[in-house]
């Protein structure tokens, strides 16, 4: 294999080869998609491959090089979106059949543009539950996208294309979105890294919304560099996305060398210490003795914290598709058509208990991080289960496989935190992540981390051969 | 609603899509009502976590000032 195969470089070797005239970005482009043709029939990642799109991209890289121009920090590196991102020409399908007959986006998503004005190569878009609403990316209508490492396996969801095609070697990067794990999720079963940045850190604008409140989009990568460098480029305020912090860049990658002196990291314990398969916390404890941690901290009544993500997430999700549900609920993927229909009954009571709850329960967190910078928890509490398996043992109790996936990720994006999700390898046979996660707007912290996890040989992307 | 039978939960089904003049299928009914059983579970750990009255939810609403 050459050191130019997506499957064997991370993204910023492949760049750095383009940058320093040792490669050409259409090459690197080339071998990029002969990967997705040899494997992707198999993981079913793509629902759309973009090959003259992205040659085209990859020629403009090369010949700005030729003409002595800075061809931008992601120079020559193939990335594929989740297909909930706009791309200018494209049908954004948001994992669904209804929005097929919608017509092509007119200008990339905020993010896509940004990646390409850096140099990024779109190759293509990935395939994701239908509208977000899952954690396991069986779609009924484009086919369950497959794990890289045991193709009867889930992939994990929502963003399932996106973890896949990483950990299939197809890609070094992919655009995900994480509403209450789908992000994280598909990362720690995929084996590769997975960062959700803080709520309101990433504009959304041009990405199809599920759950307002929570909605947030991120990158999935090869390694934490690779994940950096497109996180770096993907800052900056936004007016036209309401939840954006405005807040100005803040670069990542230059800090990513600085290790963890002064940091006070502590495992999560109470709700992210049960209802998990052993190896599940044998992946934190690796971590935490990588990093040498011991302490031990709580967030207050998590468990709730779930439950009320839950509500919010089913009543917004079902009102922002109401007008399809009244009218063509038939055309849902029966996997979401009963729970968006259920969360378009939701009393209004509910809802709003939920939000106040949310709000006092990011007081809770928040004192939390007055005592620690850093947290750790499991990503998922198992490794990816079977393509179809409804149900599933967690520490001796039958549960069902999809909602549960989620268990470990949702307390934390209710209250928006960034958090990187580090690949993670135990004695079981597929990969396990861990959550690292921070104060909001410390996504510095979690990638200084993840860097030094990775630097250690702890935490490692698995790249399936 | 916070401890829901079945019957009560396709109740609500029935008298909420009714009066959301959302149509819910014969062969959809048994699973919305599971689901709705779901959420009211979930809803039922929120409501009886008492707060103060002053926690108010976070909107992300702002009032525009108009420039002249």
């Amino acid at each position: 294999m050459s050191a130019l195969d997506p499957a064997a470089a991370d993204g910023l070797t492949l760049v750095d080869a383009v940058r320093g005239g040792r490669a050409r970005a259409r090459e690197i482009c080339e071998r990029a998609l002969a990967r997705i043709a040899m494997r992707d029939p198999t993981i079913n990642a793509f629902t759309r491959v973009l090959a003259e799109q992205a040659r085209a991209d990859a020629d403009r890289v090369d010949a700005t090089i030729a003409a002595g121009r800075d061809p931008g920090p992601l120079a020559g590196m193939p990335f594929a979106v989740k297909n909930l991102f706009d791309v200018a020409g494209l049908t954004t399908l948001a994992g669904s059949k209804i929005n097929a007959s919608r017509p092509p986006a007119a200008r990339d998503a905020f993010t896509v543009a940004a990646i390409r004005r850096a140099g990024g190569v779109l190759v293509g878009a990935l395939n994701m539950d239908e509208y977000a609403y899952g954690f396991t990316t069986e779609n009924s209508h484009y086919g369950p996208t497959r794990n890289p490492h045991d193709p009867t396996r889930v992939a994990g969801g929502s963003s399932g294309g996106s973890g896949a095609a990483v950990g299939a070697g197809l890609v070094p990067l992919a655009l995900g979105s994480d509403t209450n794990g789908s992000i994280r999720v598909p990362a720690a079963l995929c084996g590769v890294f997975g960062l959700k940045p803080t709520y309101g850190r990433l504009s959304r604008t041009g990405s199809a919304l599920f759950a307002a409140s929570f909605d947030h989009v991120g990158p999935l990568g090869r390694s934490v560099r690779d994940v950096t460098a497109a996180y770096d480029v993907m800052q900056g305020p936004d007016p036209s996305d309401p939840v954006s912090a405005g807040r100005p860049v803040e670069a990542c990658l230059p800090r990513l060398g600085e290790g963890i002196g002064g940091l006070r990291i502590a495992v999560l314990d109470g709700h992210f210490a049960k209802g998990g398969e052993p190896e599940a916390f044998a992946a934190v404890a690796q971590v935490a003795a990588a990093l040498g941690v011991s302490r031990r901290a709580t967030i207050p009544e998590a468990r709730r914290a779930r439950a009320a993500a839950m509500v919010i997430t089913a009543s917004e999700g079902a009102m922002l598709h109401l007008a399809d549900l009244r009218a063509r609920a038939e055309d849902f993927d029966p996997l979401t058509r009963d729970r968006f229909l259920a969360g378009a009954l939701v009393p209004t009571a509910w809802y709003l208990q939920a939000q106040r709850f949310r709000s006092w329960y990011r007081a809770q967190v928040t004192a939390v991080f007055r005592e620690v910078d850093v947290l750790l928890a499991p990503t998922t509490p198992c490794p990816a289960p079977r393509i179809g398996q409804e149900r599933m043992m967690l520490d001796g109790v039958e549960v069902l496989t999809r909602p549960n996936l989620g268990v470990f990720t949702q307390p934390l994006s209710f209250v928006g935190l960034p958090i990187l999700s580090v690949p993670v390898t135990t004695s079981a046979a597929l990969p396990l992540g861990v959550q690292i996660i921070a104060a909001p707007f410390r996504e510095d912290h979690v990638l200084r981390v993840g860097a030094l996890l990775e630097a250690k040989g702890a935490a490692a992307a698995a790249i399936a051969a | 609603m916070t401890d829901s039978s079945r019957s009560d939960l396709e109740a609500h089904v029935d008298a909420a899509a009714k009066l959301l003049a959302l149509p819910i299928a014969p062969a959809h009914r048994p699973g919305v009502v599971l689901y709705m059983g779901v959420i009211a579970a979930a809803a039922a750990l929120v409501m009886e976590f008492p707060l103060a009255d002053e926690v108010e939810a976070a909107p992300v609403f702002a009032a525009e000032p108009v420039e002249p």
